[in-house]
């Protein structure tokens, strides 16, 4: 990436990688800059896994939001192979926060679906924010009944602040969309594999995020409401997210201690933003191991380990 | 002064007319306005005798409209919600449990059991709006597919009948999780060619919405009840615009194709009694 976008919390190692940066331009290879450039450097290292090391959950929130974060469409760039992205619903349209499609891994064809956001602004409104509709779902129910029928494993990548609220999508059944796909998801013969990307927000990411194994990049988030919604319904005060992050426990340490999900993998040191060649990596190995020993597993006892899985997340007393 | 504070009170009544007037000897009807004996009222099933507007009901009162007299056998009843994730906002979670398990009597907002409609037998799950506005956490999610799993054991057909703001905040990722659980007991149910009736009534939206309650073979509704997944108001402040007239009634759901059925109170043991005994031999 040409320019970092510093949060808020990195003004530390932002000023000093801009003083690292003077240097670099002001020497030509004078041999008394280079150790202090080093000295720099490893400076701003230590800053940085000082950072990365304590981060709240709501500085986890801006991580898993980061404008440079990769995305479904760099995953499937740099994980994947022969990637053929298909189209829409066959029922009303396509929808472009929700992108699915033919692809190898390790040269093995699988589907592969995600939510997709955009960089810039102008592809951010193209992606709506990544925030479907409900024909983005019904696409993606669609793919992966494809994927059932040809015994592809189906794997997804999850990152919406949540399913588009608007007028169009209630009148053309956004719940009943999302709805359908959690049952249908529950009963697919073939291996899914989820990876919490960025946000998991509600049900627009559940609606893609049922699976056989459910993994979380280490500074991905996964609630029930974003922190903002929280905030705002439990203080009137939208701005409040930072406490509303810290009470839904929304990290992916917090909810691999609650057994939602299997594995958290690894971001490459200061988030996967910084290193998206690290981050895909480290996912690709996780990918690759868990597919692994999903193909091992009988159609009958992977739906049924699957309904058990959901089955056990609750907390109750009787 | 005194110009202001008239307005001030010009505005309060204005107010006043969509506010509930407490149970009493009165009640003032929420849709035409119309004050009526309360006692009226109640003996026409809590529908408004001059405008048939559908006020919102207990679990318990819904229990006993629906199913034959004294068929009902309640299971689960004594579960209860933990605060496991030390949730703490100007109440902890516990406190609010607390609070709503001593203003009803009901431990969590749903009532589940087996029971009769007509002779035809059935697991039912009613939602109690009053206890935390009739959200899904643990105890709701386990509750429901608990009563599916019944029926795919005793071979019945199973009714929901959901009033439910949704997913209960204060759990979480793990009530987020109970729709994801709820739907794969239907879709076991469904393998099995049992019937799932959905009753939506006033209101029913979010989580709730998005998972088991529009899931069935009959989507049924009440009367104007309030239908959605967004609220009307995250509606309006996403998109800013006023939004369309009759907007997530249920009306509107069933010209748009969501809802098989919208069947008024007194009528609808009848219905579901028809129904049943179309979809289901025992």
């Amino acid at each position: 990436m040409a320019t970092q976008t510093y949060l808020e919390f990195e003004k530390p190692l932002a000023e000093l990688e801009r003083k690292i940066q003077e240097l670099h331009e002001l020497s030509g290879d004078t041999l008394d800059l280079k150790t202090e450039i080093g000295k720099l450097e490893k400076k701003a290292e230590q800053i940085q896994a000082d950072i990365y090391s304590n981060l709240s959950r709501w500085q986890t929130a801006q991580v898993a939001r980061h404008i440079n974060r990769p995305f479904t469409l760099d995953y499937l760039e740099l994980i994947f192979t022969e990637f053929n992205e298909l189209h829409g619903d066959r029922n009303f349209g396509d929808d472009h926060a929700i992108v699915g499609g033919l692809a190898r891994l390790d040269g093995e064809p699988v589907m592969v679906i995600g939510h997709q956001k955009g960089r810039d602004t102008k592809e951010k409104v193209y992606r709506n924010f990544g925030m479907p509709n409900p024909e983005g779902y019904r696409k993606a129910l669609r793919l992966m009944e494809m994927a059932e029928r040809f015994k592809l494993p189906i794997i997804t990548f999850v990152d919406t602040p949540g399913a588009f609220p608007g007028i169009g999508a209630e009148e053309r059944g956004q719940a009943e969309a999302i709805a359908r796909n959690l049952r249908e998801m529950a009963r697919l013969t073939v291996p899914i594999i989820v990876v919490i990307t960025g946000e998991g927000g509600s049900g627009g990411a559940l609606a893609i995020a049922v699976g056989d194994r459910i993994l979380m990049l280490q500074n991905s988030i996964y609630a029930v409401i974003s922190p903002e919604g929280c905030a705002a319904i439990l203080w009137s005060d939208g701005t409040k997210g930072e406490q509303a992050a810290e009470a839904l426990k929304l990290t992916a340490k917090d909810i691999k201690e609650l057994n939602v999900i299997d594995e958290i993998v690894n971001e490459p040191l200061g988030g996967a933003h910084r290193d998206h060649e690290a981050m895909a990596r480290n996912l690709h190995e996780a990918l690759s191991r868990n597919l692994q020993e999903l193909r091992k597993i009988p159609a009958d006892q992977l739906i049924e380990e699957r309904y058990q899985k959901f089955r056990k997340m609750s907390r109750f007393v009787e | 002064m005194g110009f202001f504070s008239k307005r001030n009170g010009v505005q309060a009544t204005t107010e006043k007319k969509r506010v509930r007037v407490p149970e009493g000897l009165w009640t003032k009807c929420q849709s035409c306005g119309e004050v009526i004996i309360s006692k009226d009222i109640e003996n026409n099933l809590n529908v408004c005798p001059k405008c048939n507007f559908h006020f919102r009901i207990s679990a318990r009162k819904r229990l006993a409209i629906l199913l034959d007299e004294g068929s009902f056998a309640e299971h689960d009843a004594g579960m209860v919600s933990v605060d496991c994730l030390n949730f703490k906002d100007s109440k902890s979670y516990q406190e609010r449990i607390n609070a709503a398990v001593a203003k009803g009597g009901s431990k969590d907002a749903i009532i589940c059991g087996e029971g009769k409609i007509d002779g035809t037998p059935l697991q039912v799950a009613v939602f109690d709006f009053s206890f935390m506005g009739g959200s899904m956490g643990s105890v709701v999610g386990e509750k429901i597919t608990r009563a599916v799993e019944r029926g795919i054991e005793k071979h019945t057909p199973v009714i929901i009948i959901s009033a439910s703001g949704g997913a209960r905040m204060q759990e979480s990722i793990l009530s987020l999780m109970q729709m994801a659980k709820t739907s794969a007991a239907l879709a076991k149910l469904k393998e099995k060619g049992l019937p799932f009736i959905s009753i939506l009534t006033d209101p029913t939206t979010g989580g709730v919405t998005a998972s088991f309650a529009m899931l069935g073979d009959i989507n049924m509704s009440e009367p104007k009840a309030l239908i959605g997944f967004a609220g009307p108001r995250v509606i309006e402040q996403t998109i800013r615009q006023k939004l369309p007239a009759g907007f997530q009634r249920a009306e509107y759901l069933l010209d748009h194709g969501m809802v098989d059925i919208i069947v008024e109170r007194k009528d609808m043991r009848q219905k579901l009694s028809q129904i049943l005994k179309m979809l289901y031999r025992q």
